[in-house]
């Protein structure tokens, strides 16, 4: 079971990244400063949500709200779906990328109570390709930092989060993982996958 | 009557693993080029077994005791266990440094077992943390990395979880690189033993929602599992650069 623990430890950081939705800026092109000043100020919020101790129910609420303001929600829906999204008509993507909004946040969200008493520290940025790679530091209370990747785009024409990593573990692909199970599981079908997800923890 | 040196005894068991490790090493399917979240899952069938069992272990008793032991012991003595388990490993990730020729981190690490073990009474308290001066990780699945030894197909462990073949070796084998193993006589040993123990089995409890989220709550909760463990291992590796593998301009994004 120690691996699960290990997961369980990054885990909990997928909390802090839900609220962790990067301030929007205008539509200039993210440089280095300007990305890690962003991640800076977020980092302070984050600390301060996991600080402030709130229930579960209100850090569920200031998740969702902050990730669907701040969060590239469209481009992580798709990827989710991943193949599948394919063969879905239009109606089922709208409806999906609504569900898994707040599937996402309930998921995180609820587990924003182990995270009491760790916070994250911004350690570096740096440009790929078309994007910037902002990496931090989860301190956790008796657990060995570790790393944390966001990576932000301005794909949208504004600077959103679009992926994580929690010690190399991607947000996208984990979840891109339980969309897939979750169509499989029910022969196919999309609509009951979307159905389900409203109950999915 | 004859009368085994528990020294010798100990060098001969340690001798005897060469073989067997390079036995297992070699077991590890060789692979191709491959990119971060790539599975290689040959014994799907059987980890599944395993993985259903692992499951009611820890349904019928990990989680449970976990969840007690949370709640049972405050929190300082519940980091101060972990802390000594953790410190009491340190001479193993020493050697496991110094095999990879990573002298840089054995010397770190020797600085925070002497840190900790002195002014951390006994390694308690995890003063070098303090100093910023963090355990630079290693084992000895790592060092077969090192080494090129392929990672070879993904296993699920009865009681240990998530692995693969080459860490599995690494696991095997590290029994027996703890140089503290040798010089501690044996009643103080299984308290480190314990110490490990309760500390994995604490992680249980204060992590009980996340680790129930992936074992109970996901689809497939062995796929989940797996592919965490595996972007994990290789992250902590160095194995790959996970995060240019996507680029958000490829992906058709309409209608979501």
């Amino acid at each position: 079971m120690t691996k699960y623990t290990r997961l369980a430890a990054t885990g909990l950081i997928s909390a802090a990244v839900a609220i962790f939705t990067l301030v929007p800026t205008t539509a200039s092109a993210l440089d280095n400063a300007s990305a890690k000043k962003l991640v800076d100020a977020l980092v302070g919020e984050i600390n301060r949500v996991i600080a402030s101790e709130k229930s579960e129910q209100a850090m569920f609420n200031d998740f969702k709200r902050i990730f669907a303001k701040y969060g590239d929600t469209s481009y992580i829906a798709a990827y989710a779906m991943g193949n599948d999204g394919r063969r879905a008509s239009n109606a089922q993507k709208k409806k999906f990328s609504a569900e898994f909004q707040t599937y996402i946040s309930r998921k995180y969200g609820s587990r924003f109570r182990e995270f009491i008493g760790g916070r994250l520290e911004v350690e570096s940025v740096r440009p790929v390709k078309s994007w910037f790679e902002v990496k931090t530091t989860a301190f956790l209370r008796g657990e060995s930092p570790f790393t944390v990747t966001f990576l932000v785009s301005n794909r949208t024409g504004r600077d959103k989060f679009f992926n994580m990593f929690i010690e190399g573990i991607n947000l996208l692909l984990t979840e891109r993982t339980e969309i897939g199970a979750m169509i499989d599981r029910r022969g196919g079908n999309i609509d009951q996958m979307i159905a389900d997800l409203r109950n999915a923890k | 009557m004859f009368k085994t040196n528990p020294y010798r005894a100990r060098r001969i068991s340690l001798i005897m693993l060469v073989p067997l490790c390079l036995f297992l090493a070699a077991c590890a399917t060789p692979e191709t080029a491959r990119i971060s979240g790539d599975v290689f899952d040959p014994y799907e069938e059987n980890n599944r077994q395993t993985h259903e069992l692992n499951r009611a272990l820890d349904t019928a008793l990990v989680r449970p005791v976990g969840v007690g032991y949370t709640k049972i012991i405050p929190d300082d003595l519940e980091d101060s266990i972990g802390n000594f388990s953790a410190n009491l490993g340190v001479p193993a990730t020493v050697v496991n440094n110094l095999l990879q020729g990573d002298v840089e981190g054995a010397f770190i690490n020797t600085m925070r077992f002497v840190f900790n073990t002195t002014l951390g009474f006994g390694g308690l308290f995890d003063v070098a943390a303090d100093f910023q001066i963090n355990e630079v990780k290693a084992d000895f699945g790592q060092t077969l990395y090192v080494w090129g030894v392929p990672e070879g197909a993904y296993i699920e462990l009865p009681i240990l979880g998530p692995s693969t073949e080459r860490a599995a070796v690494g696991r095997a084998v590290d029994l027996f690189t703890n140089p503290l193993s040798y010089v501690l006589p044996s009643p103080d040993k299984y308290i480190g033993t314990a110490a490990g123990v309760a500390s994995k089995v604490g992680d249980r409890g204060r992590y009980a929602e996340t680790v129930d989220s992936v074992l109970y709550n996901s689809a497939d909760s062995y796929s989940q599992a797996r592919g965490i463990y595996l972007q994990n291992r290789r992250f902590e590796l160095g194995d790959g650069d996970a995060a240019e593998e996507i680029n958000p301009f490829d992906l058709n994004t309409e209608g979501f």
